[in-house]
């Protein structure tokens, strides 16, 4: 009886123990896998393929940052998790990054105390309907039933839209976009309202995906990104600036096609140089080795190539770029030079 | 020969803390007793230098910040502007509604199928047996699971009952089946006593008591009358009206009428909506637990000893009354102390209710409210205070009921 209370009490303690200390670039390089948090399953942004290999593009920022760190893209550990679970999961130190289409909000920066270390997919809510019922703006949905993912922003601003607009609905919780896809299927909620791209890559997988239409509206703003734990900066600058150096390659025109030849002599463009470390210190500033980025973008290419593989507009999702082009071509993807 | 041993003049030695039996167990325990504290206390320490680290404080004021999200079901009024403790509370009471429900469904299934289980008829006691093992055998989840998937697919979305030739209709017109749930008729009252709701239902239930407890009376009085006469005065019409008569003359004064659920807009509107997540949760629980109580029910049985039902055949009493005459109430004593653990099993199972999205305490607030306020420390601590008082509550009602139907010892 003794020992039972003591063993119960040492495993309590033991998971208790579980939140991880400051340097996660050690723990990453002494584990040799980098893990990451990833969704239960979006076509396009992070699920598995035929092989079991996860693939998307959220899956490709992982593997960028693996890339950097451990020099090897596949290291990665992939951890699923819920709208429920991934903050948990992120602060007890199961993952050492969270890239699972998260908006990026105030409270979840400092109340949550996580470090957003940049947006990859500029993005808002929307609604999909099935086209007979005849709908062509969400202010018409008065008593509709909703099905909505748990534990999300979508939750809220949903919460937000029908009270403003003064009309009622039904909502339908649920855990996975799975499960609400099934539900939706089934008719036994009238409307699925989340994010736009994850609507597209949802209505993507449907039989017949012209029988549903998402409405006109975007409800809020969600900027995803990936995310990691507040408090260890060294850890949260790697991550940032992989991101980072993502997006600068598409606007340098560094290609997974041209990066050997690249990489191989200095160029004539100091910038590009720099980014691939044939000319300055950059990696060493941040604790990895000089050609850090150059691994980064040939785990998967650059920011655009990632974009068109996994949901552009020749894959089954087809999202445009929209917000999501380079500053240069009037979208929102900026990144801070590199010097 | 003789032996001359001083007498061991020293009081008492440190040794004696371990080679003495008179303290041997003391010592024992006291190093156990530090040991458990220097456990509890690293236990603490370790949670409140690990909440440092990651900059959280602890703090119950966020019960007090608007929830900002929606409910489906709530017994009381809620809007996405009240509070994270309303959300909370009415997560509890929706546990407290599928508890209720399941404890008492649970029960006469699990009565019933234990006393057949045990019949004579070969087919009906197989046929128990199949349901008592099949339902045993497989977890709960997948129960809870498998109802709600049938229920979703295997029932008309309302726009089936939708236009001329509409390819599904209500039952008598009142019921409505769909994939959403199940909608009955409600009750309303159209000129009621007091403006809220819930105060008019006490009223009718206060009278409908008084009604019952004067029936008992009467009966008391019949009983009474036949004990000293030998003739049994016909109450059964007495018994009747006062039964309708009050509660119904009640209702008639207060307007009560039929609220049917009819086609509005995407759904149904009007009568009661019983989501299908309520009702695959209850069924799940009811029909899991059913086939544990109906075991407890049958052991209970098995150990009244057989010359019970022998003698009471012998004084020409029938199958059904010896039963529930003479079995049961035996049983009973060896019944209601398992009975209370599966009452609360039951309540505690009613947390797999995430996995149909039935919104109860563990949806709100141990899933949203944690989820967009970050105060899982807060939460889960609330979570398990309610659990656990509310299971301490079920088994001290259920400690007096057992008491008072245990064999009395005077």
């Amino acid at each position: 009886m003794k020992n039972t209370v003591i063993l119960g009490a040492l495993t309590v303690a033991g998971l208790a123990a579980g939140a991880a200390g400051a340097a996660t670039l050690d723990d990453v390089k002494a584990r040799g896998t980098l893990n990451c948090g990833v969704s239960t399953g979006l076509t396009g942004f992070s699920a598995p393929d035929a092989n079991g290999v996860w693939q998307g593009f959220d899956v490709a920022v992982c593997r960028a940052v693996a890339a950097a760190v451990l020099g090897d893209p596949m290291a990665v550990e992939f951890v699923s998790t819920t709208g429920q679970t991934r903050f948990t999961a992120l602060a007890s130190g199961e993952i050492d990054i969270l890239a699972r289409n998260t908006t990026w909000t105030f409270s979840r920066d400092n109340d949550l105390k996580f470090e957003f270390i940049g947006v990859n997919y500029y993005d808002g809510q929307g609604f999909m309907i099935p086209k007979e019922l005849g709908v062509s703006s969400a202010k018409e949905l008065d008593g509709a039933t909703v099905c909505i993912q748990t534990g999300t922003t979508t939750e809220l601003n949903l919460a937000d839209f029908f009270r403003v607009n003064n009309i009622s609905y039904e909502p339908v919780p649920i855990e996975t976009n799975a499960e609400a896809q099934q539900q939706y299927l089934a008719g036994a909620c009238d409307v699925y309202t989340t994010d736009a791209s994850g609507l597209a890559a949802t209505r993507a997988s449907f039989e017949t995906p012209g029988d549903h239409v998402i409405l006109p509206e975007i409800i809020s703003k969600e900027p995803l990104g990936p995310l990691v734990r507040h408090g260890d900066s060294e850890w949260g600058d790697i991550a940032r600036w992989t991101l980072n150096a993502l997006i600068a390659a598409e606007e340098y025109g560094v290609t997974s096609a041209n990066i050997e030849e690249l990489s191989s002599t200095p160029t004539d463009n100091p910038e590009i140089n720099r980014l691939l470390g044939t000319e300055g210190e950059l990696g060493a500033m941040i604790g990895l080795d000089a050609d850090w980025a150059k691994k980064a973008i040939m785990a998967n290419g650059n920011y655009g190539e990632i974009f068109e593989k996994t949901i552009g507009e020749n894959t089954p999702i087809g999202l445009s770029r929209g917000l999501n082009a380079q500053w240069t071509e009037g979208g929102l993807m900026y990144s801070p030079p590199f010097r | 020969m003789t032996t001359m041993t001083d007498p061991p003049g020293q009081g008492f030695r440190l040794s004696q803390l371990i080679y003495d039996t008179r303290y041997r167990s003391l010592t024992i325990q006291v190093v156990a007793m530090i040991v458990l504290m220097l456990l509890f206390s690293w236990l603490v320490s370790n949670t409140i230098h690990n909440l440092e680290t990651l900059g959280k404080d602890f703090d119950f004021g966020f019960l007090t910040q608007p929830s900002g999200y929606d409910i489906n079901q709530r017994l009381i009024e809620y809007d996405s502007q009240s509070t994270h403790g309303r959300a909370a509370v009415v997560g509890i009471l929706n546990t407290l509604l599928v508890a209720l429900l399941g404890c008492a469904l649970a029960t006469v299934l699990g009565v019933i199928a234990g006393v057949l289980r045990l019949s004579n008829n070969w087919l009906v006691s197989r046929l128990m047996a199949v349901y008592v093992e099949g339902f045993r055998n497989v977890p709960l989840l997948l129960w809870i699971v498998l109802i709600f998937a049938l229920m979703t697919e295997g029932t008309p979305a309302p726009s089936a009952f939708r236009g001329d030739t509409p390819s599904s209709s209500m039952l008598f017109d009142a019921v409505a089946i769909t994939n959403r749930g199940v909608y009955i008729p409600a009750v309303h009252f159209a000129s009621p006593f007091f403006a809220n709701g819930a105060l008019n239902w006490l009223l009718v239930l206060v009278v409908l008591g008084v009604s019952i407890f004067a029936i008992q009376r009467l009966r008391h009085w019949a009983t009474e009358k036949q004990e000293a006469t030998g003739d049994r005065p016909t109450t059964w019409y007495l018994i009747l009206g006062l039964l309708i008569l009050p509660t119904g003359l009640l209702m008639l004064l207060m307007g009560a009428f039929l609220d049917l659920p009819s086609l509005q807009g995407f759904n149904f509107g009007g009568g009661i909506h019983l989501r299908n997540s309520l009702i695959a949760l209850w069924l799940a629980l009811s029909l899991y637990t059913g086939a544990f109580i109906a075991e407890i029910v049958r052991g209970g049985i098995l150990a009244v000893s057989k010359g019970q039902t022998e003698a009471a055949y012998a004084l020409g009493i029938r199958p059904g009354t010896t039963m529930n005459l003479v079995i049961l109430p035996q049983a009973l004593r060896v019944i209601i102390p398992p009975l209370i653990s599966q009452y609360l099993n039951l309540t505690k199972n009613s947390s797999l209710a995430i996995a149909v999205g039935y919104m109860d305490v563990r949806s709100t607030l141990g899933g949203i409210t944690i989820n967009q306020t970050g105060r899982e420390l807060e939460g889960m601590l609330l979570l398990g205070l309610f659990y656990l008082v509310l299971s301490l509550l079920i088994s001290g009602v259920m400690n007096v009921y057992n008491a008072s139907v245990k064999l009395k010892e005077r």
